[in-house]
């Protein structure tokens, strides 16, 4: 029924009584995406799932198009903590459920911000996890 | 002699309350996998040790049994046995209901039945079960060809006869599928042994027309026509040498996993040691299903003991493909040959089994499935002959 | 290298074709589209490896089974038994037969060269990446669980019930499987595995990591100079995961 309102709000151009049925994106913060919102409406699942099959399949992960550094701007926050996609106001079930289109990332995926970015750079030599100095002490020792 | 005239059974109350009973079967089975969906596989008995369960049983007999099923159908177009023709139409239809009750119960035990489609098009081609999957689907394509081809008039029998051959030399091709899903496991010892694919298609041989034999003589006792004991007791007797065939296969396939040292661990497990397999192997699987019906069919050929020797082959055939499927995985792996796990996860050690309701429920679906497909097909298709008493059924040149 | 800003330019609406050229064979294809010899990516000259040096790992030590259940964000299930929850890597203390010797190490996935439950999946969901690190790409996988069948180390695991919460760098979920991935997340951003690390800080430096193909490597060094064995050698799978003093 209200796909049906919605084709003929469009059909009869009121954008007025469209914005009332269209779903309210909630806010994000930090940049807006160079590409611009009606391109990452259209195209933010092709470049997650471009994205996915290269880092996955062939360790590609300078993509800049991960699922996780969505949620850097788009998390929904209530009561102090980031909602996750159980609840209705997280931020991708907004226009999903709106649009009856089941996602299954988040079966995996977690569906709030990192943690922590520990792994989001590449590791600097000086550091002790990393595996340029873990290397240079094991020739230490093997000395 | 009359001609064999093919009609579709009919509705009788009984066949209605049988009808309905399977449904019944099948709405538990799926209210079973959307349980399982809900909670994870952590509510059944399968685990991280056995991996697959009672579901696989079911799914590989209820396979197994497909392409043997097909074994009357074969028996009259490939091999011109005219006394088989009038069940022909039957034997292939039953083919098909089997094969596909098995793969929804393969299919709806898996982690995620939402991903069918993903199992559909994407293909491994080193992957054996991804050539089962197309094995499967050609399966229903071919028989469902070969059926209708049966059925239609004025067919030149050579027609028929050559999709006869190709659906036969499928289903040997299947079967030889099935099994090596087991023989090409190389890791666990209870597995990987080329006489898997033989033994598979020697428990179709045997399965199928078991199976057959039964779904058959239901279906003509609920629809009151006659079956002659002739035709019964020369089934019967086809039957005993097929599961003979399965006691040599089982035979050689065990006596040379004794010779061979490495292999002597799981052997003696199934053979002596393991408790509920041992049991399952020598007196379900061996005497029950194996060397009893044998004894009926050959010193005592009637019409009932046809009807109970299938009845204990389908029971001995169930039983094979748990100590093959189970017992194989309850035997621990031999990661570290020549030492002993002190500690470990799992290790070393026999792992156990209990199904559990949701599984049972899942693996009876799976025949309810078939069994309701098969009635239904008699129901609606032209596939049951009218008369099978000894009188009417077409003597061999 | 790929990036996004060139996957926009490239407007992937119009290049399904391009989609899976770039999926399937990612190095050819790359350079097609402009990329030069800095595509980052797995580097298919490497193989990354282990070294387990049983003679260091200490019985009472379970350090790198917990460090790897942190970093991947595994075993705390709500409702499992040690013979459900899943189990990336575990310690074994094994007992030689014939002598009474006792030894203990850790065995998770060994990242074989030919790895049977990469042959035997039917989707191509379990994989092989070009530097030798056996995943599972759970976007594919049905959970049918053969490869559980097929792996002679035990070293997968069907995940039985619903995970929430799960790390950034190791989603997983319910009704696929799944094993360790050699930190692939953090190996692909110059760190060493988790296990690794924490073997090291427990003082027992028990585990080597490194390239199996780079002969200067410190890994290589030591199977060169050391015996050492694979588990399951009469299979021929060629693990990358090795052991000492067994």
């Amino acid at each position: 029924m209200r796909l049906i309102l919605l084709v003929l709000a469009l059909a009869f151009g009121a954008p007025a009584l469209a914005n009332d049925l269209l779903p309210i994106v909630p806010t994000a913060i930090g940049d807006p995406h160079p590409e611009g919102n009606d391109f990452m409406r259209r195209n933010h699942m092709d470049m997650m799932k471009h994205g996915r099959d290269l880092t996955l399949r062939e360790g590609e992960r300078d993509i800049d198009a991960s699922l996780g550094q969505c949620f850097d701007c788009h998390a929904v926050v209530e009561d102090g903590a980031p909602v996750t996609y159980d609840n209705e106001k997280h931020f991708c079930r907004t226009c999903h459920d709106y649009a009856a289109v089941k996602v299954d990332c988040f079966m995996c995926h977690r569906s709030t911000p990192a943690e922590d970015d520990l792994n989001r750079a590449m590791a600097k030599p000086e550091d002790a996890d990393s595996i340029a100095a873990y290397l240079a002490r094991v020739a230490e020792e093997s000395q | 002699m009359d001609r064999t005239i093919y009609r579709e059974i009919k509705a009788t109350p009984a066949l209605w309350q049988l009808g309905g009973l399977m449904i019944a079967f099948i709405l538990a089975a799926l209210w079973s996998v959307w349980t399982v969906e809900h909670h994870g596989h952590v509510i059944t008995g399968m685990n991280n040790q056995i991996v697959w369960g009672l579901p696989h049983v079911f799914a590989i007999f209820l396979i197994v049994a497909a392409s043997g099923a097909l074994n009357v159908a074969s028996i009259a177009s490939v091999f011109g046995q005219k006394a088989y023709k009038p069940m022909a139409r039957f034997s292939s239809l039953l083919a098909i209901t089997l094969l596909v009750g098995g793969l929804a119960v393969v299919v709806l035990d898996l982690g995620r039945p939402d991903r069918l489609i993903v199992a559909m098009t994407t293909y491994n081609f080193s992957s054996i079960f991804a050539w089962n999957v197309l094995l499967y689907n050609g399966f229903i394509v071919i028989v469902g060809g070969y059926l209708v081809l049966q059925m239609m008039r004025k067919v030149d029998a050579r027609w028929v006869k050559a999709a006869g051959v190709i659906a036969f030399v499928w289903r040997l091709a299947l079967t030889t599928g099935t099994g090596s899903i087991f023989g090409w496991l190389v890791a666990r010892p209870g597995y990987d042994a080329a006489i898997m694919a033989p033994l598979f298609i020697a428990m179709s041989f045997a399965f199928g027309l078991a199976v057959f034999l039964l779904v058959l003589m239901a279906l003509f006792r609920l629809s009151d026509r006659m079956i002659g004991d002739a035709i019964l007791i020369r089934l019967g007797r086809l039957l005993g040498i097929f599961a003979a065939a399965v006691l040599y296969f089982t035979a050689v396939q065990h006596l040379t996993n004794l010779y061979a040292t490495e292999h002597g661990g799981v052997e003696w497990f199934i053979l002596k040691d393991g408790g509920i397999f041992t049991a399952l192997f020598w007196i379900v699987q061996v005497m029950i299903g194996g060397l009893a019906p044998m004894a009926l069919v050959f010193l005592n050929p009637s019409r009932s003991s046809t009807m109970l020797a299938s009845t204990l082959v389908v029971i001995g055939g169930i039983a094979q493909v748990y100590v093959i499927v189970i017992g194989g995985q309850a035997y621990p792996l031999d990661i570290f040959p020549g030492f002993e796990v002190v500690e470990g996860f799992n290790e070393g050690v026999v792992n156990t089994y209990t199904p559990s309701f949701y599984e049972i429920l899942l693996g009876l679906g799976g025949v309810a499935i078939a069994l309701f497909a098969a009635g239904l097909g008699a129901k609606v298709l032209r596939v049951l002959p009218t008369n099978l008493s000894d009188a009417n059924v077409p003597g061999d040149s | 290298m790929t990036n996004r800003a060139e996957l926009t330019r490239r407007d992937i609406l119009k290049s399904g074709a391009a989609v899976a050229s770039v999926t399937l064979a990612s190095g050819v294809t790359l350079m097609a589209f402009g990329g030069t010899a800095d595509a980052k990516g797995a580097d298919a000259g490497k193989r990354w490896g282990l070294l387990i040096d049983a003679g260091k790992c200490d019985a009472n030590c379970n350090d790198c089974v917990t460090a790897c259940s942190t970093e991947n964000g595994w075993g705390h299930s709500d409702h499992g038994t040690p013979e459900t929850d899943v189990q990336w890597i575990r310690k074994v203390t094994l007992k030689e037969k014939a002598t009474g010797r006792t030894v203990s190490a850790p065995v998770m996935c060994q990242h074989c060269e030919a790895p049977p439950c990469v042959d035997v999946c039917p989707t191509g969901a379990s994989m092989q990446r070009p530097d030798g690190i056996v995943l599972v790409d759970k976007h594919t996988c049905i959970g049918c669980r053969y490869c559980m069948m097929a792996c002679p180390f035990k070293a997968r695991s069907f995940v039985h019930e619903p995970v929430t919460d799960q790390k950034v760098g190791a989603p997983r979920g319910t009704g696929t499987v799944e094993s360790c991935t050699l930190c692939v997340h953090r190996v692909d951003k110059g760190r060493i595995p988790a296990c690794v690390e924490a073997c090291e800080q427990a003082g027992h430096s028990a585990i080597l990591f490194g390239d199996l193909n780079d002969p200067e490597s410190p890994i290589s060094k030591a199977l060169e100079s050391y015996p050492s064995i694979a588990l399951r050698d009469d299979l021929g799978l060629n693990p990358g995961v090795r052991y000492q003093n067994m």
